[in-house]
């Protein structure tokens, strides 16, 4: 019987002789399309930097001021929040996920470390120290509710976010601090406004804070199990979690650094706005500015996808874009309808890059 | 046979609300053998496979590895004890690399200083052990470790999923449907691969409905029906039809009754 059934075996696949025996080969992709798309597959960044490179051009020539060391440090200096805030929001779009209460985060943060100072008289380090703490927390909340009771993230933020901005106003009795009291009680609250200043440009120390987290956050998400556990994460989470990632734990630790980043990013609005304001506009912009330069950034919102120097591309873009069309002096709306642009042409070059293996 | 089961069960028991998907199931794994367990749609063979592999907590019933009494909660545990599985899913993260699904979950560190406080993955090493499991399987005609899962067909992503429990599964491997999404060629190549790792002495738990497959590779076969192993029986002694009509409840294999 035995033979019976080898023979079955056997038979049914005689047909396979004489067909090709290779299985596993890979051939060389032959259009240069094809080229373009598995190399974007591999480097996704390259499309914010080309088009950044190319708009840095075009501004270049059509404004005369444009390549002026104060033009440029002055665009760095008006992304130092979004660039913060939008690290926050990359890891939790890596996430599959979406943040929008970061700019709530950042601005309760903010009002947090002022009252703390002013309102109760705690050391201004000190305050920081619990703003950042708060911050955190606060992200932590959104991960809780979104890892373990399984809430979507855009409704549990969207829910957070207005929550957290509410509370701001009630906790804060709508007061804004002075900027002339924090500099005279607690000038550490604006220790990311003070600039150094090589040959008369100004570069603010937020500046190089915004450039140093990216790096921090380009190394962690490369070149650790935590980082590579993030992708995973956002990638298949199921796979994930047979392949032994602790999912859950990933996504509130992924929610809960992004508050960190938020209150860091509330911190920095001190030193750049000077006072400390409850009715900060970054509270309602921050999070479409941050998830803007996140798109633009080739970061897939599917998650699982993209590089963090792409959201800070992204966010240099949209910095560009602002002051080049305002130096060439056009309606600033057009800024407005080149982003939108920008925005679906991201989404659009993330699916066909998604297609590489079909 | 008188050598110990590496794996052995007794008594599971598994109940979903109403639905007793394991009743009181034993199960045993010799050392060095390829044990197919086959079974009709619903008869409990993934439920006996989650139990074994830790995805499942039965209700009832003991498991010995090597003698040892054990009890996982989640495949994790399974996994630290010497029992990988490949999922029919395969579990792996298309957007990263092959390297990094090999490793997700047990990364390696740098040693020294950037390892331990830098936390920086050892992507060389990590590299190098990588490409040696795919070549010891004979997976060499992929040439880029570093390329995204999603890039590769599907017989090689199924190549790489078992290099990957075979290379960590130290006492036991299984395999759930591993040619059930695979063309006939691909089929043959994951075949010899399963071969090869039951030539490095693990042994293996094979769960298929194709026959022909489970008839060539498997030295026993633990044929499940109502939620318990009916019989186990050797692919010399029986055809294929006889399988199917004892899996289906059409015969009854003899010294056997029905209990349920």
């Amino acid at each position: 019987m035995s033979n019976d059934a080898k023979s079955v075996s056997s038979a049914y696949e005689a047909g396979l002789k004489g067909a090709a025996e290779t299985v596993a080969e890979f051939h060389e992709e032959q259009g240069a399309l094809k080229k373009l798309q598995h190399w974007l597959h591999q480097t996704p960044s390259a499309v914010p930097m080309i088009v950044l490179v190319v708009s840095v051009i075009v501004f270049g020539l059509l404004a005369d001021n444009f390549f002026k060391a104060t033009t440029l440090s002055t665009i760095l200096q008006q992304i130092a929040i979004v660039g913060i805030l939008g690290c926050a929001q990359t890891i939790v779009i890596l996430t599959a996920g979406i943040d929008l209460s970061v700019g709530a985060i950042a601005v309760f943060s903010s009002v947090l470390m002022g009252q703390m100072t002013f309102r109760y008289g705690i050391p201004a380090p000190a305050a920081i120290a619990i703003g950042l703490a708060l911050g955190s927390a606060m992200g932590a909340l959104n991960g809780f509710l979104i890892a373990r009771l399984k809430l979507p993230p855009f409704i549990v933020t969207l829910g957070t976010w207005q929550i957290l901005l509410a509370s701001n106003f009630i906790y804060s009795r709508n007061e804004t601090i002075r900027s002339s009291d924090i500099a005279e009680k607690a000038p550490a609250l604006q220790f990311w406004g003070q600039a150094i200043q090589p040959g008369g440009v100004k570069v603010l120390y937020a500046v190089f804070l915004m450039i140093a987290l990216v790096a921090i956050m380009a190394y962690v998400l490369r070149n650790t199990a935590w980082g590579r556990h993030v992708y995973a994460t956002g990638d298949d989470p199921d796979a994930a979690e047979l392949a032994g990632v602790p999912t859950k734990r990933v996504l509130i630790q992924v929610y809960a650094l992004a508050g960190l980043f938020c209150a860091i990013a509330g911190w920095v609005m001190i030193g750049r706005f000077g006072s400390v304001s409850p009715t900060a506009s970054t509270g309602q912009l921050g999070n479409i500015q941050s998830i803007t330069a996140v798109v633009i950034g080739g970061i897939s919102l599917f998650g699982g996808r993209g590089s963090i120097l792409g959201m800070f591309f992204g966010a240099l873009i949209v910095g560009v874009f602002e002051m080049g069309l305002r130096l060439v002096g056009t309606d600033p709306q057009w800024t407005f309808f080149l982003i939108g642009v920008l925005i679906i042409f991201a989404v659009a070059v993330d699916q066909w890059i998604r297609k590489v293996s079909a | 046979m008188t050598q110990e089961p590496i794996l052995k069960a007794r008594g599971l028991t598994k109940r979903y609300g109403k639905v007793i998907a394991l009743n009181d199931c034993d199960f045993d794994l010799y050392p060095g053998e390829i044990l197919a367990v086959i079974g009709d749609n619903g008869a409990g063979k993934s439920t006996l496979i989650k139990a074994i592999s830790g995805a499942v907590v039965p209700d009832e019933g003991q498991i010995w590895l090597e003698g040892r009494e054990v009890s996982f909660k989640t495949p994790i545990e399974a996994r630290a004890a010497g029992i990988e599985t490949v999922y029919q899913t395969l579990a792996m993260s298309p957007a990263l690399s092959i390297a990094d699904n090999m490793f997700m979950g047990r990364e390696l560190r740098k040693p020294g200083i950037m390892g331990t406080l830098f936390r920086q993955l050892d992507r060389p090493r990590m590299e190098k052990f990588a490409r040696e499991k795919l070549n010891e399987l004979g997976l060499m005609t992929i040439q880029n470790i570093n390329q995204a899962v999603e890039t590769l067909s599907g017989g090689q992503r199924q190549g790489v999923a078992v290099a990957r429990a075979a290379a960590f599964g130290s006492k036991v491997v299984i395999l759930d449907e591993p040619t059930a999404a695979l063309g006939v060629k691909e089929s043959r190549r994951v075949l010899e691969l399963i071969r090869d790792v039951k030539n490095r002495g693990i042994p293996i738990i094979l769960i298929s409905h194709n026959m022909p497959h489970v008839f060539e590779i498997a030295d026993r076969i633990h044929i499940h029906r109502l939620g318990r192993r009916l019989c186990v029986i050797r692919p010399q002694d029986y055809t294929m039809s006889d399988a199917v009509a004892f899996m289906t409840g059409a015969r009854l294999p003899e010294g056997v009754t029905e209990a349920a």
